[in-house]
C-alpha cells in the first residue's frame, strides 16, 4: 500500500514539506485534506488508528485555511492537517479518552495546545485511539477498538498514544499529537517507526488535556521527522495562566537548533539502560546509532543512573495515586455516562464507575487509592516521592557532564496483540527506560534507528535536561539526516 | 487511621479499596484483580530497600510555588454550555437521585 493520492505520499509527507507546497501555491489545504481522507479510508480499516473522523468538518476547516491564505495570511501551520489523541479537548468534538464513561461527551472548549495550533492555522482532521485514560502501553486497553501496528498487523502499535503512532507510522496522518505520562509518546513512536517528543514538564500547558497523573503528564508531537517535532513544539510551547504548572521560560525557534552536526557535544550512555533483558536486535540498532553520533562529532561517555531499577516501582505508586484522585471526577453527574437504576448518589457513583471504566483503569484506581490510604501513605506514596528525588538527582548529575543521554526507548520491539494484556506487571516493566524522564521532569525524544530482521522498527531515545529540547532535537536531527543520506 | 484499610493476605483487600474508590466490582472482577494487585504491591515494596531518611520528597518536577494570577473576571462557560454534557439536568442544574429521604 503506497498511500499515494493526488501526488501526496503520506508515508513520508512532512509538515514542513506541505507547508512549502501550500506557501508556493502548488497545492491547497482542501486538496491535501481530501487526499489524506482518501488515504485514511483506504488503510484505516485495517489499522483502526482513528476513533472519530468528521470529513465534512475537516474539509470545512481546510477551506477556511485556504480562504485565510487567499486573504494574504501566512500563519505558520495554515492548512496543515493534524491527528489528535482522543485525550485532548477540541471544541465541538468528542473526547472519549478511550473510555465508555465519556461516551457522548462533546468538548465545550479548546485545550491550550489546541488553541495555539488553531491560531497557527492547523486543521484538526480526526481523533486517534488510545489506552483508556492513557493507561497502558499497547492501546489494547481502549474500550473502543484495537489498533494495529502498521509494520505488522498482528502486533500492537504501543501505547498509550498508539492511534497517533499508527496513523503517522502507517502513512495516514501528516503529524499527530500524543500525551506522555510514562512513555506514552516515545514508546509507540518507537514501535511504529515515527518521531515522538516528550517535552520538559511545564513546557506545554496541560490545560484541556484530560489528567491522568498531573505531575507527570505532558503533551507532545508525533511526526515523520525531527524538524516537524521542532516546529510543532514551538507552536505549542509557552506559559499559560490556565495551567499554573506551566513554566515561564522563553520559547526559542527550535528549528534554528537543527545544525546537522554534533561537534562539541558530549553524549552519555547510561549503563543501566544497556542491560540483560534488552533484546539483542534493539541493542545492536541503538549501538549503531551511537556510533553514528560519534562519527558526527559527538564525544560518547558512559554514565550511571544508579536508581534506575527503582523507577517502575516509583512510577506506579505516584502515577496511580495521582490517577485515583484525578479520575474521581468521573462520577456520572456532570458529563459522560450515568448508570441507570441507582437508588441514591453513592449507589450511582459506584455503578457508574463500575460500568464506565475498563479493567486496567479499575486496577490503577484501586492501587492508587490503596497507596494513599491511611496507614499506607507514608510507606508507599511518601517513599516513592523521596525515591523520585533520588532519580531526579541521578539525571542532574549526568547532565553536569553530558548534553544529552542516548539509550533504547524500550527493551523490545512491538509484541503480539494479546501477548501481555493479562499480565499487568510484565506490561509495566516495559516502561523502564521511559518513565524515568517523566519522574525527573526532563525531556525525551524517540527517533527511528533501523529495524529488526523481521522488519519491526527500533527507537533511539535521546534524553535532555529540563528545557534542553534544543539539544535533543539537534542530536535527533543530525542522526536522522546522516542516516537518510547514507 | 491504620484500620481504614482492611488487610488482605498480601495487604490489599481489593473489594474494600474498590468501595473506598466508589466502584462496585463484581465477584469475578475481585477474583481477577486480587492476585494481580498483590503482585504489583509486592513489586513496589521494593522501594523499602532504599534508605531515604533525610531525602526531601519531590511532589512536582519543576520548582514552582505560589503561582498567582490577577483575580480578574474573565469569560467562562455559559450555564447552557456547562450543562450540555450532563446525563440528567433540571432547570439549569445537575440532577441526581434523592440524597435525603
Amino acid at each position: 500500500m503506497d498511500n499515494e493520492s493526488m501526488g501526496f505520499n503520506f508515508n513520508s509527507l512532512t509538515v514542513h514539506a506541505l507547508q512549502e507546497q501550500l506557501q508556493s501555491g502548488a497545492t491547497t489545504s482542501v486538496e491535501a485534506v481530501t487526499s489524506l481522507l482518501a488515504a485514511i479510508a483506504e488503510r484505516d480499516g485495517e489499522l483502526k488508528a482513528y476513533v472519530t473522523l468528521d470529513a465534512e468538518d475537516a474539509l470545512a476547516q481546510a477551506a477556511e485555511a485556504d480562504r485565510r491564505r487567499a486573504d494574504g495570511e501566512d500563519a505558520p501551520l495554515l492548512g496543515i492537517p493534524l491527528a489528535i489523541k482522543d485525550v485532548l479537548n477540541v471544541t465541538g468534538q468528542p473526547c472519549t479518552c478511550g473510555s465508555h464513561i465519556l461516551q457522548g461527551y462533546i468538548a465545550p472548549y479548546d485545550a491550550t495546545a489546541i488553541a495555539k495550533l488553531r491560531q497557527a492555522g492547523a486543521v484538526f482532521v480526526g481523533r486517534t485511539n488510545m489506552d483508556e485514560f492513557a493507561m497502558g502501553g499497547t492501546t489494547e486497553n481502549s474500550s473502543l477498538q484495537v489498533t494495529h501496528n502498521p509494520h505488522d498487523l498482528d502486533r500492537v502499535p504501543g501505547g498509550s498514544s498508539g492511534g497517533s503512532a499508527a496513523a503517522v507510522g502507517g502513512g495516514i496522518a501528516v503529524a499527530a499529537l500524543g500525551s506522555d505520562t510514562g512513555g506514552s509518546i516515545r514508546q509507540p513512536a518507537s514501535f511504529c517507526g515515527c518521531v515522538g517528543l516528550k517535552p520538559t514538564y511545564g513546557r506545554i500547558s496541560r490545560y484541556g488535556l484530560t489528567a491522568f497523573a498531573s505531575s507527570l503528564d505532558q503533551i507532545g508531537p508525533m511526526t515523520h521527522d525531527v524538524r516537524d517535532a521542532a516546529l510543532l513544539l514551538g507552536a505549542m510551547a509557552g506559559v499559560d495562566p490556565m495551567d499554573s504548572s506551566s513554566v515561564d521560560c522563553p520559547v526559542p525557534d527550535y528549528t534554528a537548533a537543527l545544525s546537522g552536526d554534533l561537534k562539541g557535544m558530549t553524549l552519555g550512555l547510561p549503563q543501566e539502560y544497556f542491560v540483560k533483558g534488552v533484546d539483542p536486535e534493539v541493542e545492536s540498532a541503538v549501538r549503531a546509532a551511537v556510533a553514528r553520533c560519534r562519527e558526527l562529532g559527538a564525544e560518547i561517555r558512559e554514565v550511571s543512573l544508579p536508581h534506575t531499577e527503582y523507577a517502575i516501582a516509583t512510577y506506579y505508586v505516584i502515577a496511580t495515586a495521582e490517577a485515583s484522585a484525578n479520575l474521581a471526577r468521573f462520577d456520572g453527574v456532570r458529563y459522560g455516562r450515568r448508570a441507570e437504576g441507582a437508588t441514591d448518589p453513592i449507589d450511582m457513583y459506584g455503578k457508574t464507575r463500575a460500568q464506565g471504566f475498563g479493567p486496567e483503569v479499575k486496577r490503577r484506581i484501586i492501587l492508587g487509592t490503596y497507596v494513599l490510604s491511611g496507614g499506607y501513605h507514608d510507606a508507599y506514596y511518601l517513599t516513592a516521592q523521596k525515591v523520585r528525588t533520588l532519580i531526579r538527582r541521578d539525571f542532574e548529575q549526568a547532565f553536569e557532564e553530558c548534553d544529552a543521554l542516548l539509550s533504547p526507548v524500550t527493551p523490545t520491539p512491538a509484541y503480539k496483540i494479546g501477548e501481555k494484556v493479562n499480565d499487568p506487571l510484565q506490561m509495566y516493566l516495559g516502561d523502564m527506560f521511559t518513565a524515568t524522564a517523566n519522574l525527573a521532569g526532563i525531556c525525551g525524544l524517540s527517533v527511528p534507528c533501523g529495524t529488526t530482521a523481521a522488519g519491526l522498527p527500533v527507537g533511539l531515545q535521546i534524553m535532555g535536561p529540563a528545557f534542553g529540547e534544543e539539544q535533543i532535537l539537534r542530536v535527533g536531527h543530525a542522526y536522522e539526516q546522516a542516516e537518510a543520506g547514507s | 487511621m491504620a484500620d481504614d484499610v482492611k488487610k488482605g493476605p498480601e495487604g490489599i483487600d481489593t473489594a474494600y479499596v474498590a468501595h473506598l474508590a466508589r466502584m462496585v466490582l463484581s465477584a469475578e472482577e475481585v477474583a481477577e484483580f486480587q492476585p494481580q494487585l498483590e503482585q504489583v504491591v509486592g513489586y513496589v515494596t521494593k522501594l523499602q530497600e532504599l534508605d531515604v531518611s533525610g531525602i526531601e520528597p519531590t511532589s512536582h518536577a519543576q520548582p514552582l510555588s505560589n503561582v498567582l494570577r490577577e483575580d480578574a473576571v474573565r469569560e467562562g462557560l455559559s450555564c447552557e454550555q456547562a450543562m450540555a454534557n450532563a446525563p440528567h439536568s433540571m432547570d439549569g442544574q445537575f440532577a441526581v437521585p434523592k440524597i435525603v429521604e
